[in-house]
């Protein structure tokens, strides 16, 4: 009890972390992120022989502190992660209350969209999608947006019918309550913590997923210092460079995993203080 | 005055019919309780007068007046108006009835800002002061707490100060008192007494428990399959029992001193139908001890008295000769 508590501080920390270095890259950072120097490229890392403290993680292929293109990295990926759970939980949470609450031909239709949506298979859409509008910040956003909405729906929709036949929902509409009263502060707020503990893990989703298509090209345009871009602009060089793609892979293994190991101790100290 | 008048109401969920031409009448400060086995009809009754019936319930009656104004007609929005302010309900479950994720305080306080339109602080002063009538002390801090905080005997309370926040004509409780236990029972029983007695409430109670009925209602209606067998004044109801269902219903109840211990208790045997549309003739034919082949065909309205009617062929002048 106390190991998994204490994991669920460390997968807090890291994401805590990483989201501070995120907002402060600016300040952290010690050098420009954009800035070429072609007479310093693949500088090897601090720890290895001939590495120097001015940059402690190397140099890319252009000569690039990868230090600094991390720390502003860190900014790309909780942006996505963090811009399209909004997103997603907007469209998912919606259709799932909706359909949960009322049932009948608004659940058949839900549970359509949610059986079409599974349907779709994932990073096919978000290439073609990509493809043809072109690659940017925003696009990628509402791309996987779009896409990972299928958990909220299927959550809040359960979650919904379990909380629509207690009571309480029969009291406050005999108590004179609007249909969207009942939804928006009887419904609603009774049905947050299972919703929270989706965001977590769509939220590594989205991140994992942002980082793949940047590998393919398809994600956020060069020169955005993105990690799934760095793997990919590394990945040439990581005979006689493995850190080019080691120290963003670890970065992004290393924020995934904070993210879920915090999602999962969320989730079991949720239901510990439900079954209470 | 007369505040709820039902005539002829029926119910049905798709196939089923869940209450089948009740007609009931409810003067100012009076109580009628509404007494039968569970699945009989009672809380679908309760729920078509607030207009409240879950998913694929149809309600049609000939009138569904409440002080003396249609109600069948009005849409959603002239009902949410109604429902919290001049009608109210109390459910059975006070460990659900109440939302665990608002306090006591800003539950009440949101029904009053809804059909009151009192400032917050307003609100929360007329909470306190419904906390307190109830027999709540300390209601200062009540308000402040979580549902998961108070007792099971406390949230009833809660329950019934919301209410009588917009001071109701008509109060209907659906089995107020069944989650409940013995003592907790008698003081929100009383509790309930007092407050019709001092505001002159119509209550709609209501029970599957015979005593709360005695001790509580003016007036008892009692169900079986979704129609009121019997009807009256409470006292000749239970003294003269004319429907084979009300005798048997109160044959049931085991009265110390007079079951010898190890007799069996008294029960009716066999469970209440589900009634499709369709359906004619006694509901109760096939559990009761009378029946003959005629009450498949349909069953009279009879006066044993006055103010006392019963649904069934027996005359009323059968009771005596089995007593």
């Amino acid at each position: 009890m106390k190991a998994r508590r204490l994991v669920t501080w460390l997968g807090a920390a890291i994401v805590g972390g990483i989201a501070l270095i995120a907002i402060f890259a600016p300040l952290l950072a010690p050098h420009d992120p954009f800035a070429q120097n072609l007479n310093a490229r693949t500088v090897v890392p601090y720890w290895m022989d001939g590495g120097t403290t001015d940059h402690l993680f190397g140099t890319d292929q252009l000569g690039r502190d990868y230090l600094s293109r991390l720390i502003f990295g860190a900014r790309i990926s909780m942006l996505i992660g963090i811009m399209t759970v909004l997103t997603s939980g907007l469209i998912g949470i919606t259709l799932g209350v909706l359909g949960g609450f009322f049932g009948g031909w608004v659940d058949d239709a839900v549970m359509f969209a949610i059986t079409c949506r599974l349907a779709i298979p994932l990073i096919l859409v978000a290439l073609t999608v990509v493809a043809l509008v072109g690659s940017s910040f925003t696009v990628v956003i509402f791309t996987l947006g779009l896409l990972l909405w299928e958990r909220f729906a299927v959550v809040a929709r359960t979650t919904t019918m379990q909380v629509r036949t207690l009571d309480y929902i029969a009291a406050a509409q005999a108590a004179g309550a609007s249909r969207w009263h009942v939804l928006w502060r009887e419904v609603l707020p009774n049905i947050l913590t299972p919703l929270i503990v989706v965001a977590t893990l769509e939220m590594a989703l989205a991140i994992l997923l942002e980082a793949a298509l940047s590998f393919l090209g398809l994600g956020v345009p060069p020169p955005f210092p993105s990690w799934g871009l760095m793997i990919a602009e590394g990945k040439d060089y990581m005979f006689f460079s493995p850190w080019v793609i080691m120290v963003p892979g670890i970065a992004l293994f290393i924020l995934v995993l904070g993210i879920n190991l915090f999602g999962d101790g969320l989730r079991d100290m949720l239901g510990v203080a439900r079954a209470q | 005055m007369t505040v709820l008048e039902i005539s002829d109401l029926y119910v049905r969920f798709g196939e089923i019919l869940a209450v089948r031409g009740i007609s009931l009448t409810i003067e100012r400060g009076q109580t009628h309780c509404l007494v039968g086995e569970s699945g009989c009809g009672k809380s679908v009754t309760a729920l078509a007068t607030m207009g409240l019936l879950a998913r694929g319930g149809v309600r049609t009656a000939t009138r569904l007046q409440f002080q003396g104004a249609d109600i069948a007609a009005l849409d959603e929005t002239a009902m949410s108006r109604l429902r919290g302010d001049k009608m109210a309900m109390i459910f059975q479950e006070p460990m659900t009835s109440l939302n665990p994720a608002y306090t006591v305080g800003s539950q009440m306080a949101e029904v009053l800002r809804r059909h009151r339109r009192l400032s917050r602080r307003a609100a929360l002063g007329r909470a306190a002061e419904l906390l307190a009538r109830v027999g709540i002390t300390a209601p200062g801090l009540r308000l402040g707490q979580f549902p998961h905080q108070l007792s099971g005997g406390l949230r009833q309370r809660v329950m019934i100060a919301m209410a009588l926040l917009c001071d109701p004509e008509l109060l209907i409780a659906d089995e107020p008192t069944t989650a409940l236990d013995v003592t907790v029972q008698a003081q929100i029983l009383r509790l309930l007494q007092e407050l019709q007695r001092e505001l002159g409430l119509a209550l709609l109670l209501i029970t599957h428990d015979l005593g709360i009925v005695a001790r509580m209602a003016h007036r008892v209606s009692v169900m079986y399959a979704g129609e009121i067998v019997e009807s009256g004044p409470v006292a000749d109801v239970f003294l003269r029992p004319t429907h084979p269902y009300t005798r048997g219903l109160l044959d049931c109840i085991p009265v110390p001193g007079k079951v010898a211990p190890g007799a069996p208790l008294g029960s009716i045997p066999g469970v209440v139908p589900r009634i499709r549309a369709g359906f004619a003739g006694c509901g109760f034919r096939d559990r009761c001890a009378q029946a003959v082949t005629d009450c498949a065909m349909g069953t009279p309205l009879q006066q044993a008295s006055a103010d006392h009617a019963y649904l069934c062929r027996l005359p009323r002048e059968w009771t005596r000769d089995v007593a």
